[in-house]
C-alpha cells in the first residue's frame, strides 16, 4: 500500500507540509496525489474516530448475520446493495461460513434496531433469516483502542 | 570510620577514575521538570509486541523459572543460528558457537575482557555508544578512540585505522548502524575495513544491535566478508527490533574458541540470561517478522521528517541511514552542546542529549531520538525552531 495512504489512514488531519516532510516530497505533490486517490475513488471519505461511551446518547447498534437467497443474475450483490442503501445500516460485509452476509445496524434504542429488522429487512424478498446480537461495549475501533490510558514507562533520558 | 574520602581511596582505581555517564547528570536534571518532550531516549517507544509479552505470561505459568544451560536454551541458539545466517550471512553452530547474555552490554563486557590483557589497545570510532570506553578500562585495556565526521556520514575508512593502529593494537570495535550518530556502513565500506583486520591481524567485536533498523539500504555485516567470521564476535540483541529493552536479552555469535572464553566469564558471574527472557526471544524469532516492517517504516518517515525540519531551520545534520537517532550540528551558535541541550531544556522543555557524552568528538552536536511519536516530534522541532530563533 502507498505510504501516503497509510499516514492518512492513521491521521487524516495531517498536514500536507507534515506529510511531505514524512515523504520526502512537496507539499503540492501529496496535495496532487490526495486529490487523484479522491477522484478514483480509492479514498472514499474521512471519519472521526469516536468512543461512543465518552458522548452523550442512547444510540444501540446491533451485528445482524442475515442468510439471502442469491439471485440469478447479480449473486449476492443486488440484495446485498439493496440492504446497504437503509441509512441504518453502517457496515454491511458478504461472508464465509454459515450466515451470507453481515451488518451493523444503528438506531436511537433497541425497539428501533427491533422495528427496523422485524419491518424493513425480514420482509425483503432474498432474506431468509436473521439473526441479531446487540453490541455491549467497544474496546477497540477501527484499530485504535477505546479506554488505553497513555502510559510510558521509558526513563525519559537513556543511553 | 569517617566519611566518603577515605572510602573513596580504598576503591579499585581503575573504577574509581572512571567517570559516571554524561547522560546520568543529565536524566537527574530532567526528572525533576515537567512536561518535557523527550527527544533523549535511546529505546523504542513501541510496545513489544503482543505476541512476545503473551507467550512470556505463558512461559510464566508452564513453569520456565527455572536455570537454563550456561549458553542459554539450545532451542533458542538453534533460532539464532538461521536467524543469524539469515540477517548477518555467517553460519554459527548452536552447539558451540552461540552465548545468550543479559543485553548486548553483558557481551561486551564479556568480549572485551575474553580477549584483552592488560595495555592491548583497542580501537573504536567515536562518537559512539556511552559504555565503549568504560567497559575497554574495566577490561584493562587501552581506548583508543577513532574520530568519525559528519562530512563524511560517520563512517570509519581504512586511512583512519591506519593512522591509529600501533603494534600493540588487538581489537577493532565496531558499531554499525551507529549510536548516536546513525551512520551505517556500505558493503564496499566495510571491505576497506575487513581487509585492513586481515592485513594487521585484528580481532573484530562488531555490536550490530541496530541492524533491522536501516532506511535506504539494507544492512551488511562485516561477518560475511572473506576472513571475518573467525576472527570476529558479533553481538546483536532483542532491544532495537523487538523493542524488548526491559527483557535484557542480547547474545554473542564467534569462533567456538572465542565463544568459550566468553562463556566462563558469564558462567562465574551471570550464569545464564534469564528463562523468561530467553522464551520471549524464542517467540520473538520463530513468528514472522511483520511487525518489525512497520516499525522500520514509522521510523523513516520520522526520520525523514526531522531532517527536513533541521534543513528548514538551517541546521546541518547528515541524513542517518539506519538506528533512531539523528545527530544535528549546532556549533554555529557557538555554545557548547552541553550547554545548548541545558538551555533548550529549560527554555523550552525538550530533552536532547548534547553529543559529548558519545565522546569529545561530539562537542558540537546534538542526538535526537526519533524513538517517540510523530506528534512529539513534531511539537519539539517547533519549539527548536523558536529557541533558535531568539539565539540568532
Amino acid at each position: 500500500m502507498d505510504e501516503l495512504l497509510k499516514i492518512l489512514q492513521t491521521n487524516a488531519l495531517e498536514s500536507r507540509e507534515n506529510i511531505a516532510r514524512m515523504l520526502g516530497t512537496t507539499a503540492a505533490d501529496v496535495s496532487q496525489r490526495i486529490a487523484d486517490y479522491e477522484k478514483r475513488g480509492v479514498i472514499r471519505g474521512y471519519q472521526a474516530v469516536l468512543n461512543d461511551e465518552t458522548i452523550d446518547s442512547d444510540k444501540v447498534t446491533a451485528v445482524i448475520e442475515v442468510k439471502v437467497t442469491p439471485q440469478r443474475e447479480g449473486g449476492f450483490n443486488t440484495i446485498a446493495e439493496r440492504i446497504s442503501r437503509f441509512p441504518e445500516v453502517r457496515s454491511a460485509y458478504l461472508m464465509s461460513g454459515t450466515y451470507d452476509l453481515l451488518l451493523f445496524v444503528e438506531g436511537r434504542s433497541l425497539r428501533e434496531v427491533a422495528g427496523f429488522v422485524s419491518e424493513r429487512l425480514s420482509p425483503l424478498e432474498g432474506v431468509l433469516s436473521t439473526s441479531t446480537h446487540f453490541m455491549l461495549k467497544t474496546y477497540k475501533r477501527f484499530g485504535v483502542l477505546m479506554h488505553q490510558q497513555s502510559s510510558d514507562e521509558r526513563l525519559t533520558v537513556s543511553p | 570510620m569517617k566519611g566518603s574520602p577515605s572510602l573513596r581511596d580504598r576503591l579499585n582505581t581503575t573504577v574509581r577514575d572512571i567517570p559516571r555517564s554524561g547522560i546520568r547528570d543529565f536524566f537527574d536534571l530532567v526528572t525533576t521538570m515537567k512536561d518535557v518532550i523527550s527527544l533523549g531516549i535511546g529505546e523504542p517507544d513501541f510496545d513489544t509486541p503482543w505476541h512476545v509479552r503473551e507467550s512470556t505470561v505463558f512461559a510464566l505459568e508452564r513453569g520456565a523459572t527455572h536455570y537454563t544451560s550456561n549458553l542459554g536454551y539450545l532451542e533458542l541458539r538453534r533460532a539464532l543460528s538461521s536467524y543469524a545466517a539469515k540477517t548477518f550471512g555467517a553460519e554459527y553452530n548452536p552447539e558451540s558457537e552461540i552465548l545468550i547474555t543479559v543485553g548486548v552490554s553483558e557481551a561486551l563486557d564479556l568480549a572485551l575482557r575474553a580477549l584483552i590483557n592488560p595495555g592491548d589497545e583497542v580501537l573504536y570510532h567515536e562518537p559512539c555508544y556511552v559504555s565503549y570506553r568504560a567497559t575497554i578500562l574495566f577490561a584493562h585495556g587501552v581506548p583508543v578512540p577513532i574520530e568519525t565526521r559528519a562530512e563524511n556520514g560517520f563512517r570509519l575508512t581504512r586511512a583512519m585505522l591506519e593512522s591509529k593502529v600501533t603494534p600493540r593494537t588487538k581489537v577493532l570495535m565496531l558499531n554499525f548502524p551507529n549510536n548516536p550518530t546513525g551512520g551505517i556502513m556500505s558493503r564496499a565500506d566495510l571491505e576497506d575495513i575487513a581487509a585492513f583486520a586481515v592485513e594487521r591481524d585484528l580481532l573484530v567485536i562488531t555490536d550490530e544491535i541496530y541492524a533491522e533498523l536501516t532506511y535506504d539500504q539494507k544492512h551488511t555485516s562485516i561477518v560475511s566478508l572473506p576472513g571475518l567470521r573467525d576472527r570476529t564476535i558479533l553481538l546483536h540483541g532483542f532491544s532495537k527490533a523487538w523493542a524488548m529493552t526491559g527483557f535484557r536479552l542480547g547474545y554473542a555469535c564467534g569462533p567456538a574458541e572465542l565463544v568459550e572464553a566468553m562463556m566462563k566469564i558469564h558462567q562465574y558471574t551471570m550464569l545464564c540470561a534469564s528463562s523468561l527472557s530467553q522464551k520471549a526471544a524464542l517467540e520473538a524469532l520463530t513468528r514472522p517478522a511483520t511487525d518489525i516492517g512497520e516499525m522500520v517504516a514509522e521510523y523513516r518517515r520520522r526520520r525523514n521528517f526531522l531532517v527536513a525540519a533541521f534543513s528548514e531551520m538551517g541546521l546541518e545534520c547528515h541524513r542517518p541511514l539506519g538506528a533512531f537517532y539523528a545527530f544535528p550540528s549546532v556549533a554555529k551558535f557557538g555554545m557548547s552542546s552541553k550547554d545548548f541541550a541545558m538551555q533548550f531544556l529549560k527554555e523550552e522543555r525538550v530533552a536532547v542529549v548534547p553529543g559529548t557524552a558519545f565522546g569529545t568528538c561530539g562537542e558540537g552536536f546534538l542526538r535526537c531520538a526519533y524513538a517517540t511519536s510523530m506528534d512529539n516530534i513534531k511539537e519539539a522541532m517547533a519549539r527548536l525552531k523558536k529557541f533558535i530563533g531568539k539565539l540568532s
